[in-house]
């Protein structure tokens, strides 16, 4: 039957899984369920909060609107794969710390993935182009100006 | 906020969809990008028996020239379109429609065919392909036929597209160096749908309008045309009196619908304001 579990490997974080999912699993289930990778959040489940933005091969996607059956065998990153190994920040991330750029954090690994997925690619960047990237997310405590003054902090940083 | 269970068919060709999609009949439904469908199937809104994925079809992904049109792939994705280099006036159109479509996580992944197939009557794709008089390619096991813009859009979310048929391209003539093109919306957040959006081409020779293009999205059950406005720009010199004229005369002529995003009057009153600084914006 089509509609049964799917044998599907993800490479997430530079690391393989193989996973068993029913198709109708979305890859942000798939990632927090059967990879075990609980960073990623999910607020809204229909494209409208931005919490489970990932980067797939290499670009911002929500995660509650992919499958996991059309992630197989494409490049995942989540907020899992930012740190260094030895628990090194991403630029990002102590951009995020040193403006508090959040409160409750439900909504930051969205964020990350959203600002990584921008800084990270060969897209010009303005203070302009930052805000209109991150109206995709929402966040219910901060305000949004610190969200916007960590981006543009580490912007500064990435892109030296 | 999870889809009920579907058959997931991801097809390796076009003449593997079509297949599919002949043998699975109304209850099946093509899977593009998703970013329309998905939404629909987490609220149950849509719930088919059957999703053809036709994501892994590379082939029908990209932009190829021809000496008068241009073919768009139906799974060229909208960031395709905002970084497109299409020359000319046709390239500027591209760009700034692709720009306004939702946010970038969704125009990484959304495409083209997939909202032109899903017939938001406020998608940019889709009043653009009624702005520029697009052709429609559609696919079936009984073979291949094209569809112009004015017919493909029945009603709202609905088109010509019969429940076997593939959408997998869609014709866009080029614009000579004479147009000048924009698009104006209006939404409350950025990156909603518009409540009402307005594209404009206009070829401007010598500071005289001669062909006038203006189509209006979210005031009707399709995107429509505004006769009215293009009656009246037609032949005019190209300035203040002919673009209030026009803008004013598109609005009177549209019956929009009223809604939770705005009564009739106030999308009346948008028309009004957006064609006009359309006109007023409209460039190379």
């Amino acid at each position: 039957m089509s509609r049964a579990k799917r044998d599907l490997i993800l490479y997430v974080n530079g690391d393989r899984f193989a996973v068993s999912v029913e198709p109708r699993k979305s890859l942000a289930d798939t990632l927090r369920e059967d990879c075990h990778l609980t960073g990623t959040h999910l607020g809204c489940e229909h494209g409208v909060c931005g919490a489970c933005t990932v980067l797939l091969d290499g670009e911002p996607v929500r995660a509650c609107l992919i499958l996991g059956v059309q992630a197989a065998g494409h490049s995942i990153r989540t907020v899992e794969g930012l740190a260094g190994e030895n628990g090194t920040l991403h630029p990002l991330q102590q951009a995020f710390w040193d403006n508090h750029g959040l409160q409750c954090g439900f909504c930051t690994p969205g964020f990350l993935m959203l600002a990584a997925g921008l800084l990270e690619s060969a897209d010009p960047v303005t203070d302009d182009k930052i805000d209109d990237v991150l109206s995709s997310n929402l966040c219910r405590c901060t305000g949004y100006q610190n969200i916007t003054r960590a981006v543009c902090a580490a912007a500064r940083v990435m892109r030296q | 906020m999870k889809p009920a269970p579907f058959d997931y068919i991801p097809a390796a060709s076009v003449a593997e969809a079509v297949a599919a999609l002949a043998e699975l009949g109304d209850g099946s439904k093509v899977l593009a990008g998703g970013q329309s469908l998905l939404p629909m199937m987490n609220f149950r809104l849509a719930r088919p028996d059957a999703l053809v994925d036709i994501g892994g079809l590379g082939e029908l992904r990209g932009v190829q020239a021809r000496e008068r049109f241009i073919e768009v792939g139906a799974l060229t994705r909208h960031l395709d379109l905002e970084r497109t280099g299409v020359p000319g006036p046709l390239g500027s159109l591209l760009r700034s429609a692709g720009a306004q479509v939702g946010h970038l996580p969704i125009r990484t992944r959304g495409t083209f065919g997939g909202s032109v197939a899903h017939a938001d009557p406020a998608s940019e794709w889709c009043v653009l392909a009624a702005l520029l008089d697009a052709t429609m390619t559609v696919t079936s096991l009984a073979g291949t036929r094209t569809v112009a813009a004015a017919d493909f859009f029945t009603t709202i979310f609905t088109t010509a597209l019969e429940p076997d048929e593939l959408l997998t391209a869609v014709t866009l003539p080029r614009l000579d160096e004479s147009y000048r093109v924009a698009v104006v919306e209006f939404a409350r957040r950025a990156g909603d749908f518009a409540i009402v959006a307005v594209m404009v081409a206009c070829s401007v020779r010598n500071g005289v309008i001669g062909d006038a293009r203006v189509c209006l999205g979210g005031v009707a059950d399709r995107p429509v045309r505004s006769l009215a406005a293009e009656s009246l720009l037609a032949g005019q010199p190209a300035g203040a009196a002919a673009f209030r004229a026009a803008a004013d005369a598109a609005a009177a002529a549209v019956s929009p619908p009223a809604d939770i995003h705005g009564s009739a009057g106030y999308r009346r009153d948008l028309v009004s304001v957006l064609l006009r600084r359309a006109l007023e914006r409209m460039a190379p």
